[in-house]
């Protein structure tokens, strides 16, 4: 069909003026591919923003990094016996595990947040307690002033660093580094303040307060050993199935486990936390491409509805255009096109709106800048295309097989 | 004298309709011959078979039985596809109610057979200027046919008809919804194709119509009954050739 691209092209003027000619209409008809489209595009945008930020942070973090924490099965939980990992965990972990470096113990105080207090500005925050490696391991440098080092930790040194929105939260004036900050009723001098690092998953990552591991320890008095994590820097990377295996075993002799014993620890890495996050993500795309799905055959209903009503209304003008020479074909391209425009244009609409609806949602709510990978582009407007084909061809059938005689007769 | 070319030619046409499980012949052994600028009228009575005859010379519709070739071709054992072919290029439609697209202009109307037949938008553009310019729509272009009146949406659809120098110019009751005066205009204006060389086929049942065409063809259920010349201006070969009855 040597003349398809003329043909296709005149029915796309003519289409365009149909459209044209029913305004709302044509807004009204298509209104259930641009909320479907939009809606998708919304979530999509979020959801991609969302997670470049998070790909972003675990690359910042080093896919070298390994945690370990305590791990208590639900039925050992229910009969009030918890596992843990003690400093003892950690120091057999130092010594016995060769390839490893900056093994760093994390805990955090008074369960998760603390009270503090500067001239009298009180609020809560997270309190962890780790050793100098800590900024190394996890990539977190101080912005002023400077970390806690060894001695610090080895004299239980009364020391802090503030997540910068702390100095905001109790309200710090002039210059932090040396002021005095109350943890729990303890007076600790700030002597640094980290890099900012925003907010993820509407989390300020910036609300904690690092102190000293012994300190920490100190504060938390007690015969009871706390329950920490341990982190730790694999140094080669081809290395790190034996390291953990080899982790997995200290920690199972150090706990005395039985050969049958489940391990009372689990043993994460920078990777795994990676891909289930991807798997997370994966599956909303799923259940998004459902909605989608459903959102674009309710909107398909409503486009061939329409179509099946114009097919009716012009069936005098099909006579007329038939009568002029239009072949079936003709007549079926011009209202397919016709059907495949309109929703093309929703899907352009949706697009907007979806994008418009995602940077608001996304700034409101502190969430990572929203952003629409091309590939969405392209399988919004390849399913609002596909809508329209799928659901125009029943109208542009009808209007095709009409009878030329008939529909000139028509009123 | 040279031989007449002739454009038409029917032999033993008949069509047949069944109705509420009852057929009928709505035309029945129509033997006819339709020559270059030939002017017929063709009457009748409702339901003489007028309409049925207009279709089946429109080519919108296949005779049950019998032979038509228009042009020397044989229409009848034509797929849809050469019928709309055929339309396009070899027939001009004219009808009682017009039959414009409602939301064209009269530009875009007379532009639209020549999208059919493929023709580049420059081209049909000069040459639908130049067909209403022809019915002396030339200062109305622009306007959509709601912004006309009766004769000069009735001269659109003559300019759209004659925009592809069709064979023949198939009118169906054109003055049937205009006032006497512009009936006038649009006759004088069939006179004037007539004169150009046009072959021209009108369906009336208007005798003042009729007088005015140079052949009249009468029908009475389904069967052709007459076939005169108008004796004022009939051309020489229409006469001995053209009448059957």
């Amino acid at each position: 069909m040597a003349n398809l691209g003329f043909k296709i092209i005149e029915a796309t003027r003519s289409a365009s003026q149909s459209i044209a000619a029913h305004g709302l209409r044509s807004f009204l008809t298509t209104l259930g591919v641009i909320i479907g489209v939009a809606s998708v595009i919304g979530v999509v945008s979020v959801v991609q923003g969302f997670s470049a930020s998070i790909t972003q942070e675990f690359d910042g973090m080093g896919t070298n990094v390994i945690n370990i924490e305590s791990y208590t099965p639900r039925k050992a939980s229910l009969q009030g016996l918890y596992a843990t990992l003690g400093y003892d965990d950690m120091i057999e972990i130092k010594h016995r595990v060769k390839g490893i470096s900056n093994v760093t113990p994390t805990v955090s105080i008074c369960g998760s947040n603390a009270v503090i207090s500067y001239r009298g500005e009180s609020t809560d925050t997270m309190v962890v307690g780790s050793a100098s490696t800590y900024q190394k391991l996890y990539a977190v440098y101080p912005e002023a002033g400077r970390f806690f080092n060894l001695s610090d930790d080895k004299s239980r040194r009364r020391v802090a660093v503030l997540g910068p929105s702390i100095i905001t939260k109790v309200n710090i004036q002039g210059d932090p580094i040396g002021q005095y900050i109350s943890i729990s009723g303890e007076w600790f001098k700030i002597i640094g303040i980290a890099e900012k690092r925003g907010k993820l998953f509407g989390f300020d990552q910036d609300d904690f307060i690092l102190l000293p591991y012994s300190t920490t320890r100190a504060l938390l008095g007690g015969a009871e050993e706390p329950d920490i994590s341990i982190g730790l820097q694999v140094d080669d990377m081809q290395m790190i199935e034996q390291i953990k295996q080899q982790l997995k075993n200290v920690l199972r002799r150090n706990h005395n486990l039985g050969k049958d014993a489940a391990d009372d620890f689990k043993i994460a890495t920078a990777n795994q936390m990676l891909e289930t996050f991807n798997q997370i993500i994966g599956s909303t795309t799923v259940v998004l491409a459902g909605i989608v799905g459903i959102s674009l055959l309710v909107g398909g209903i409503g486009i061939m509805n329409i179509m099946l009503v114009s097919v009716t209304e012009r069936t005098r003008e099909i006579g007329i255009h038939k009568a002029l020479g239009a072949t079936r074909f003709d007549i079926l391209l011009q209202f397919l096109i016709e059907a495949v425009f309109l929703c093309l244009l929703g899907g352009l609409i949706g697009l907007v709106l979806g994008f418009g609806a995602g940077s608001l949602i996304s700034s409101a709510t502190g969430l990572p800048e929203a952003t629409v990978p091309l590939w969405a582009v392209f399988l919004a407007f390849g399913f609002s295309a596909g809508t329209g084909l799928i659901f125009g061809i029943v109208p542009a059938f009808k209007a095709a097989n009409l009878d030329p005689i008939d529909a000139l007769r028509y009123e | 004298m040279s031989p007449v070319e002739t454009v038409i030619q029917l032999r033993s046409i008949a069509k047949h309709y069944t109705m509420g499980g009852e057929g009928f012949y709505a035309l029945q052994g129509i033997d006819l011959d339709i020559y270059l600028n030939d002017y017929m009228a063709v009457v009748g009575s409702s339901g003489s078979g007028k309409s049925t005859l207009m279709n089946l010379l429109g080519c919108l519709d296949y005779p049950t039985d019998g032979q038509y070739h228009l042009k020397g071709m044989a229409v009848a054992s034509l797929d849809e596809n050469r019928l709309a072919d055929i339309r396009n290029r070899e027939i001009g439609f004219i009808f009682q109610n017009f039959n414009l697209l409602p939301r064209a202009s009269a530009l875009q109307n007379v532009m639209q057979p020549l999208i059919y037949r493929g023709s580049p938008l420059a081209e049909r553009k000069r040459r639908a200027e130049d067909a209403l310019a022809m019915v002396g729509l030339q200062d109305r272009m622009h306007h959509v046919p709601n912004q006309l009146s009766g004769g000069q949406r009735q001269r659109v659809a003559i300019a759209r008809a004659l925009v592809t120098q069709p064979a023949i110019l198939l009118a169906d009751e054109p003055t049937g919804n205009l006032d006497s005066s512009t009936t006038v205009e649009i006759m004088a204006l069939f006179d004037q194709l007539h004169d150009d060389g046009q072959t021209l086929i009108i369906v009336t049942h208007e005798l003042d119509i009729a007088d005015r065409c140079r052949r009249v063809i009468t029908l009475k259920d389904g069967r052709l009954i007459s076939d005169v010349a108008n004796s004022a201006t009939v051309i020489s070969h229409a006469k001995g050739v053209g009448a059957h009855g």
